[in-house]
């Protein structure tokens, strides 16, 4: 591999990392809200929607089940219309968005169905409302899965972004596939794989440590 | 009369059964008062309904029917946001505490004032204030997981008395802690209604915890109150079944083992001994009785089991005697004579 190559890989890391950092975060936005009404909308819980937790349910399963080379291809009008391409880093953030925050939802929610449900009783038994229960309550409660599922949908989109590369979307998938792939680079493909690998731990290691930070739960994990 | 702080007036509690031939009744008619400033009990066994008793009190359950008032307002037919004004007015404690594991001791006692909406500048000393008041000053900045059983409890009720409720409910408060502790939360909780004056409600399936700190009982079986009054009436006249075996070990006469098992229902031959509980109540408990019943109509008694304690503030005793069957009769008139209660238990010999 010359050394010509080197800041190939760097942009393709910035790509990487632009991709999965704005996809997490848009994803987030719109997962986590989504998450908590999952969590709180069944009947007779504290959002009590039954139908509207019926019908979500099933839009997030559908979205998650549809593997996502398929999704990026399907929505390329939607892509279109939205980041004016369907080719690049940006066009790419679409689907990734798209794909994450259905994950990010559930993940989510499963967090918040892990507090305690004495805990609402004893909000709602001091007057709180349903807002101030997911607010003061449910959220920070479920901080630490929140922050866990978080790094395990960002190491997600880490796979994911590798595999837009294979429709034009930039980012060391696109890197692997042009150069190790078709130019026969085996050198280019080992770097490519070696700095996923590298990212993914780095993100993995970094969650799990913030976690930890807002664990209270057990004195071991007390932080400071 | 004050008005009592709740007032229960023919509340039935249904669960709807899916498939099923009828509704579960949790609870059924049940009218009882709460006296304001009182520590009142309800005791039963788990799936009796004293839990969903209690819950409705802050509206946590509905009542199907009937009429649930708490401080002069009507809990059943309330808003979602009169409901809301009720619960800053009754505070809760639970068996399990309850605690956001996410929040520091401080943290958790501030959570209902902040859920009032109260000033950021008045939270902090007031969060002081009752930190203090339950002994945890050097605890402030813990977290849940950092304390024991007690600390927690306590905060519990720190956290109940935040927003400054007229009636505090307690549930199972005490199940999780072991006896020394219990006793701490106990008189804490006994210190708390004394001092301010508050209307304590819990619920317990130990009668200790009732004879402790309640002054008034009532017993709930199947959903429905088979018991109520004045915890010494009831401890000292209990009536109903239910009653009579919760208050068995908790009165402290149980009748030694070896007569229990020569115990017959008739006197046998002239010599046969009764055998006699002696209840004393009120200032009787502390009369010389039975040293009269000796000294003055010549009846030897043989005293096979007793205690005295306090019940309700007031000295409670209760004897297991042997006397001979033939001066039974006589001696039954003269206690009862003097304001005991006699009850024969059985012959022996």
């Amino acid at each position: 591999m010359s050394a010509n190559l080197i800041p190939v890989l760097w942009d393709s890391t910035l790509q990487t990392l632009y991709m999965v950092a704005l996809s997490a975060l848009l994803g987030t936005l719109i997962g986590a809200p989504l998450g908590i009404f999952l969590a709180t909308s069944r009947r007779g819980e504290l959002l009590s929607a039954p139908i509207a937790n019926t019908v979500l349910g099933l839009v997030v399963n559908a979205a998650r089940s549809t593997p996502f080379i398929i999704l990026v291809v399907a929505i390329i009008p939607l892509t279109r219309l939205i980041a004016g391409t369907s080719i690049g880093t940006t066009a790419a953030i679409v689907p990734l968005t798209i794909a994450a925050a259905p994950f990010i939802a559930r993940l989510i929610e499963t967090a918040i169905r892990e507090v305690d449900a004495g805990l609402i009783e004893a909000a709602r038994a001091m007057g709180a409302t349903p807002g101030q229960i997911v607010r003061k309550v449910l959220i920070p409660e479920a901080m630490p899965g929140i922050i866990l599922g978080l790094t395990l949908a960002v190491v997600s989109l880490i796979g994911y972004s590798a595999m837009v590369g294979a429709v034009g979307g930039g980012g060391l998938g696109d890197l692997g596939i042009r150069y190790g792939y078709q130019r026969f680079m085996p050198g280019v493909m080992l770097a490519v794989v070696v700095i996923l690998i590298l990212l993914v731990q780095l993100v993995q290691s970094c969650g799990e440590w913030i976690a930890a930070r807002f664990d209270k739960r057990a004195p071991r994990n007390r932080g400071r | 009369m004050t008005e009592p702080a709740i007032s229960f007036q023919g509340v039935t509690r249904r669960y709807p059964q899916k498939g099923a031939a009828g509704d579960v009744m949790a609870l059924q008619d049940i009218w009882l008062d709460v006296p304001q400033g009182a520590v009142t009990g309800i005791i039963g066994r788990s799936g009796a309904g004293k839990s969903t008793l209690l819950r409705m009190v802050n509206g946590l359950e509905r009542p199907s029917s009937g009429k649930l008032i708490v401080n002069g307002r009507d809990v059943g037919g309330a808003s979602d946001g009169g409901l809301r004004a009720i619960r800053r007015e009754v505070g809760m404690i639970f068996q399990h505490f309850n605690l956001l594991a996410s929040r520091t001791v401080a943290g958790n006692i501030a959570l209902p004032l902040e859920i009032a909406g109260e000033d950021r500048a008045k939270i902090a000393p007031r969060t002081a204030e009752l930190i203090e008041r339950v002994g945890l000053t050097a605890q402030a900045n813990r977290y849940p997981a950092e304390l024991s059983g007690g600390q927690k409890q306590r905060v519990g009720i720190a956290r109940a008395l935040a927003s400054g409720p007229r009636v505090l409910l307690s549930d199972e408060a005490t199940s999780a802690l072991d006896p020394d502790t219990t006793r701490q939360v106990l008189d804490l909780l006994q210190g708390i209604n004394r001092e301010l004056g508050l209307t304590i409600l819990l619920i317990t399936h130990e009668m200790a915890v009732v004879r402790d700190i309640c002054s008034h009982v009532a017993v709930i079986e199947a959903g429905r109150i088979v018991e109520a009054g004045e915890t010494y009436s009831v401890f000292s006249r209990p009536r109903h079944p239910t009653t009579r075996s919760f208050l068995q070990g908790v009165t402290g006469v149980t009748m030694p083992q070896f007569i229990a098992g020569q115990l017959r229902p008739a006197a046998g031959d002239a010599g046969a001994q009764a055998v006699l509980q002696v209840t004393f109540t009120g200032r009787h408990a502390t009369d010389p009785m039975l040293a009269r019943l000796t000294a003055e109509r010549g009846v030897s008694v043989n005293i096979l089991a007793g205690a005295i304690e306090e019940i309700g503030a007031r000295p409670f005793g209760s004897l297991i005697v042997g006397l001979p069957a033939d001066r039974l009769a006589e001696s039954q008139g003269f206690l009862e004579q003097h304001g005991l209660m006699t009850e024969v238990l059985g012959y022996v010999g």
